[in-house]
């Protein structure tokens, strides 16, 4: 019988189905974090149980940390609280911890792939919805709630009906300045923020393919923002040249046997999904978004679509206009920016550091910006200092800090203040996301290079 | 018992008729920061609830006096965002037993139905319905009744079925979690592992 990547990688980790239930699915791996994590360390207690697999967990210091000054104590107490828990977890329990001032910390979703933790076939989850990132290797990864981490810590299991499937085809050549930060957040404005809820999703076609394994990762992680359970792309060359030698893949034998079996992970050519939807690559520009969720986006050369152009949901809408400041009809060239963040699990790769210092190489920052440079770990960090990144930010002007989720939710001390406008590439721009009050307009390292380098809102094709 | 159990809830309702209401607003980051799941209600929607001095806002519902009740009546993909179960933990200690929407994202209904937070799914026009009585007299009352998977309006009689998937409604009927069932299944699971490459 015909199957999709999904199913086959899916079917092959139930261990029960349910009768009009759900089914109960074995996860491979398993990422904590301090945030959600410390509750279901505490259910386990109260229950008296016992991580099962302590080798299938991985445990990083990220939401919370600070992003300068990480050699010393943690100011605030209740995130110092918070990630001695999950120090003092990790070991009681024997799980692997790697926490701030560790060689491998950094962003969980980050770390994963880049030290071979993540594989393709793989189930993975975490508590934080943009597990999904890890689906560009193949894998099916996806966000769960702490009753659920505390599932997964005592059983190794989840229990979930299975999804609907939907495949997003890509086809054509992306334009110039086009990244795949771009992508995601261009089918996110045309599925909106919860059209793909119920779903998971296969992104396939020429454009995918031929995408980096860290532009793979981005789009990825913005599944989630399409309500979508996760995204994933079949595993290739790529994929394999991506995970060989790193420090926890496979070696020799192994490695050959896994990647045979790897070869077999794609849907077949007869396989059917419940929703099929094909996007014209060429037409995607630079994106960036006005709104205050991350399907409120568009193009850079449009204009904020009139209210009475929508369907529905009008009064929300307005909403979101006046909490950002702008009015119907609006470019968004030439808006005032405070801040620009480069990082997060979406854009905090080495790739994004590639990108942006190709933008502010020979220019200097705008003297208006406040500039958070943030590596996704101490890898990448390394690698901008190795690749003479650093050099180029630093002659621009710009400062570059220490690993972690800084400024994508603030719960450090990178907080985007009231009434302000943050130009941001993570994930999401909710109303007070990147600080109570603040206002942010996602988009990609270029365009936040761009806008670090002017000080306002600029097509970032005017730059390159 | 991980939560109360959920039988038969008849009570008043709180609107919220906003669209896309997501978990950054139920419960902000900030609030994320306690090692033991407690307090969370005296932060939900604190965004909206409160000013920045903690005076409470008038304008925002909660603060309003003429509604109350142990369920919220939410708009169009409510719950979107963040996998933090601690929204669904804020809605449960605030006092909610259920939620009712025209459509829920996928993790938040899951955390609600893993704290014993009934999520209920209705149609756009039975969403309206509810809204339009509501706003007529706030008194209004709704009875769900999880058994026969009905939500009713008590003054008119309007009713819609919900979906729930049958083990989910049982574990909800008698207070079960999941961890209860897994429990139960750990030699499964490891002959399971056991034959597993990675």
């Amino acid at each position: 019988m015909s199957s999709t990547l999904f199913d086959k990688v899916w079917d092959s980790h139930v261990v029960r189905q349910i009768k009009g239930g759900p089914d109960v699915l074995f996860i491979d791996r398993h990422f904590i974090h301090e945030v959600t994590s410390p509750v279901a360390f505490l259910g386990l207690k109260n229950r008296g149980l016992k991580v099962m697999y302590p080798e299938r967990t991985f445990a990083t210091a990220d939401h919370n940390t600070p992003t300068m000054n990480q050699h010393l104590p943690v100011q605030d107490p209740l995130s110092a609280n918070q990630l001695k828990a999950l120090e003092d977890n990790s070991k009681a329990h024997g799980i692997s911890h790697w926490g701030l001032g560790h060689e491998k910390n950094g962003i969980v979703h980050v770390i994963g792939p880049e030290n071979g933790i993540t594989f393709p076939g793989a189930t993975i989850v975490c508590g934080d919805s943009h597990t999904s990132t890890h689906g560009a290797f193949g894998a099916i990864a996806f966000g769960i709630g702490t009753s659920e981490v505390e599932m997964v810590l005592s059983t190794q299991c989840i229990m979930q009906p299975k999804p609907k499937k939907m495949r997003i085809n890509l086809k054509g050549q992306l334009g110039l300045g086009v990244t795949p930060k771009d992508v995601a957040l261009y089918i996110i404005s045309q599925l909106t923020t919860s059209g793909a809820t119920g779903y998971f999703v296969e992104y396939a076609g020429d454009v995918f393919e031929n995408m980096s394994m860290e532009g793979r990762m981005t789009v990825c992680n913005m599944s989630i923002e399409m309500g979508a359970r996760g995204g994933m792309v079949a595993p290739d060359e790529t994929t394999f040249k991506y995970l060989k030698d790193k420090p926890l893949s496979l070696k020799g034998e192994a490695w050959d046997e896994a990647v045979a079996h790897w070869k077999t992970l794609k849907t077949d050519p007869e396989a059917t999904f419940d929703k099929d939807l094909t996007f014209d690559a060429s037409v995607i520009e630079p994106m960036i978004t006005y709104g205050t969720n991350p399907g409120m986006g568009m193009g850079i050369s449009k204009n904020i679509p009139k209210a009475d152009s929508l369907e529905g949901g009008v009064a929300t809408y307005k909403k979101s206009l006046e909490y950002m400041g702008y009015e119907e009809n609006e470019s968004m060239l030439g808006k005032k920016v405070d801040y620009v963040f480069l990082g997060s699990c979406t854009n905090g790769r080495i790739e994004d550091f590639r990108a942006f210092a190709s933008i502010v190489k020979g220019r200097k920052k705008a003297a208006n910006i406040t500039a958070w440079l943030v590596p996704g770990s101490h890898e990448v960090q390394e690698k901008i200092k190795k690749e003479g990144l650093l050099d180029i930010i630093n002659e621009a002007g710009f400062v570059l800090r220490q690993p972690g989720c800084s400024a994508c939710l603030a719960m450090n001390d990178d907080k985007v203040p009231a009434g302000k406008y943050a130009v941001s590439t993570s994930n999401r721009n909710f109303e007070g996301r990147q600080g109570p009050g603040s206002r942010t307009l996602l988009a990609s390292p270029l365009m936040a290079a761009a806008a670090a380098v002017t000080g306002i809102v600029t097509d970032p094709r005017d730059l390159i | 018992m991980a939560y109360d159990k959920f039988n038969i809830l008849t009570s008043t309702a709180v609107p919220l008729p906003l669209e896309n209401v997501d978990t950054d607003q139920i419960i902000p980051a900030r609030f994320l920061k306690a090692t033991k799941r407690e307090g969370f209600g005296d932060n939900l929607f604190r965004d909206w609830r409160y000013n920045n001095d903690n005076t409470p806002k008038e304008s925002f519902v909660l603060n309003n006096p003429i509604y109350s009740g142990k369920i919220l009546v939410g708009g169009k993909n409510f719950g979107s965002g963040s996998s933090r179960e601690h929204a669904a933990w804020a809605v449960y200690d605030y006092g909610f037993r259920c939620v009712v929407s025209s459509f829920f994202a996928d993790i938040f209904r899951n955390n609600c139905l893993n704290v014993g937070v009934l999520p209920v799914q209705v149609s756009p026009e039975f969403s309206e319905k509810i809204f339009e009585e509501i706003y007529k007299d706030a008194n209004t009352e709704i009875e769900i009744n999880l058994p026969n998977q009905t939500i009713t309006i008590l003054s008119t009689g309007a009713q819609e079925s919900f979906e729930i998937n049958s083990y989910k409604k049982e574990n909800m009927l008698n207070g079960f979690d999941d961890i209860d069932y897994l429990q139960n299944m750990k030699d499964e699971i490891q002959s399971f592992a056991d034959k597993l490459m990675l």
